[in-house]
């Protein structure tokens, strides 16, 4: 066979995430019409509820249409459900129900690949999946922009990071029940304080403070500036590099994590 | 001289206070078939995931395949085949998915990748199930597929974690016929198994493990003939009879054990001692009980 036969193999390598990457495009096949739906209707359905809700109090918001604010805003929110989400229950399921894990790490795939593969498979879905809100809102009367383009690089890296998040909560999780303090107490504080459906400009000082850390918000931020105000130079840039040390620092604890629920 | 493909040395696994593998010392020449046999709990599967490195040995030399574990695991993962206890195919996807997907991680070269699939398909013996979705399979064809997934690669060494646990007679027997097949291929094949006929049938030599340590190995005949002698006597009656049996053996200095409905009283023909029951030859159950008093399953 064409495996090696005597060559030393080495960490990240191409085959292993390939294989990985393999197996995740092959069970999409068999269920991307239901995650396709979820990701399309979701995003539609907050346009409209916020939209025509609250856009008949608030016509516009930062000189920006409500519509626009929101469906610029909802892209960050569409990257976290279409990536924390997924690799919280997903990995869970994956080692604890189906056992998955065990037959890939019983081939020449190493945690620290199974982890990389697994995270680049999610953002790769939600880089896809948040231009959803985006596309939505266009047709809402959100106008074309070249810096859209772009969105889909800044949905991957956010994505990246918040599927590195999920993948490590699942792996120090005992239990799925466990999620549900992480979903309260971390990701909606965190959704709320994303500035995705209202400005944080009212909110106290050390709120506004508090979300320059989260990666919601400068995601939030990002696209926006991408989709309606155009770019803010080194600023942008300085959040772009926010997401990549999130992303960065969340990969290393969530191959840690899954290191030590995976070998024994 | 035969190579060895798998070499432990003083293999020890602890988890907390429980000692899972306990100074395993364990041989597999290349060509062979080696059994592990043991009750639940004896740490076969956990010597099973010492061989692939998601079990790290606290103690002890490894080798598999001439690399040093854990450090060359991926080399060895690279050339071996594990067959898992427990399913873990993935249900949504069909038999040929399955193994499309093993065979990109087990980086077999695009253009070897579809003749692979076709032998694996073949020695299943799947062909007409290629497009079925595994969660509509049988147990005894999923089982197969499982075996038929971890050899995808052809690899030279085969780790088969209890193949046959929970299927049924007739399923059993075709799984039997496969590791045959593959034995009868020059497979090295390392099996954990607490079935008995399952080790005599098929494993060249048998490591016999108890609380994580080894306690005899050796051909099944050998170790029967040494350990057990030729035969036993199954004595049969209600349950004051079997006690009065067991103490009149143990006063004779002969081993008894507890069968089901009866008492075996073990190496018969040893010192003369003779009682009323069915003779039957020893087996490696006998010779299980005898070194250490335990129950096989």
């Amino acid at each position: 066979m064409a495996v090696a036969e005597s060559k030393r193999l080495g960490r990240l390598e191409r085959p292993a995430l390939t294989g990985v990457l393999v197996r995740e495009a092959v069970n999409y096949s068999s269920y991307w019409r239901s995650s396709t739906f979820s990701s399309t209707v979701e995003p539609t359905i907050y346009l409209l509820a916020f939209g025509f809700g609250f856009g008949s109090i608030v016509s516009t918001i930062g000189g920006l249409d409500y519509v626009q604010f929101v469906g610029s805003g909802t892209v960050a929110t569409a990257v976290l459900f279409s990536s924390a989400f997924p690799a919280m229950f997903g990995t869970f399921v994956k080692y604890e129900f189906q056992r998955t894990y065990d037959a890939i790490l019983a081939a020449p795939v190493d945690t620290e690949e199974l982890v990389s593969a697994e995270a680049l498979w999610i953002a790769t879905r939600a880089g896809v999946y948040g231009c959803v809100p985006m596309l939505v809102a266009m047709a809402f009367g959100l106008d074309p922009a070249w810096g859209m383009l772009a969105v889909p690089f800044i949905n991957w890296i956010a994505g990246f990071g918040w599927a590195c998040f999920g993948i490590a909560v699942a792996g120090y999780s005992k239990s799925m029940e466990n999620f549900n303090y992480i979903v309260s107490a971390v990701l909606t504080p965190l959704f709320l304080l994303a500035g995705s459906f209202f400005p944080l400009d009212n909110f106290p000082e050390w709120a506004r403070v508090l979300a320059n850390l989260n990666p919601l918000h400068q995601c939030v931020v990002l696209v926006r500036d991408a989709v309606v105000y155009g770019w803010d130079g080194w600023a942008d840039l300085g959040r772009l590099g926010f997401l990549v040390v999130f992303g960065l620092i969340l990969w290393r604890i969530a191959i840690d994590a899954m290191t030590r629920k995976l070998i024994d | 001289m035969t190579e060895l493909a798998i070499r432990l040395r003083g293999a020890v696994k602890r988890y907390g206070e429980i000692t899972a593998v306990d100074g395993l010392d364990l041989d597999v020449p290349e060509g062979t078939c080696v059994g592990l046999l043991g009750p639940n709990g004896a740490g076969k599967s956990t010597t099973m995931r010492l061989l692939t490195a998601q079990a790290i040995a606290d103690e002890g030399e490894l080798d598999v395949l001439g690399f040093r574990l854990p450090e060359e695991s991926k080399m060895a993962r690279a050339q071996s085949g594990v067959v898992p206890q427990l399913d873990n195919l993935d249900t949504t996807l069909t038999v040929e998915q399955n193994l499309l997907v093993f065979s990109h991680l087990y980086r077999i070269a695009r253009g070897e990748r579809g003749a692979a699939i076709e032998r694996a398909i073949t020695l299943a013996k799947l062909g007409d199930r290629r497009d079925t979705k595994v969660s509509k399979l049988s147990g005894g064809m999923r089982r197969r597929l499982l075996i038929a997934r971890g050899l995808v690669h052809r690899p030279r060494l085969v780790l088969l974690d209890e193949p046959t646990v929970g299927l049924d007679p007739q399923v059993r027997q075709e799984i039997w016929a496969l590791i045959d097949a593959l034995r009868a291929d020059g497979t090295t094949i390392l099996m954990s198994t607490h079935y008995i006929e399952e080790a005599q049938r098929l494993c060249d030599t048998v490591l016999i493990v108890s609380h994580g340590k080894a306690v005899a190995a050796g051909p099944p005949s050998d170790l029967v003939q040494e350990y057990a002698g030729r035969e036993a006597i199954e004595v049969y009656g209600p349950p004051p009879r079997l006690a009065e049996v067991e103490q009149e053996a143990a006063a004779a200095g002969m081993r008894t054990r507890r069968t089901g409905t009866s008492v075996s009283i073990l190496g018969i023909g040893s010192n003369g001692f003779a009682v009323e029951g069915e003779r039957r030859p020893a087996n490696l159950e006998d010779v299980f009980v005898l070194l250490t008093g335990e129950e096989i399953a």
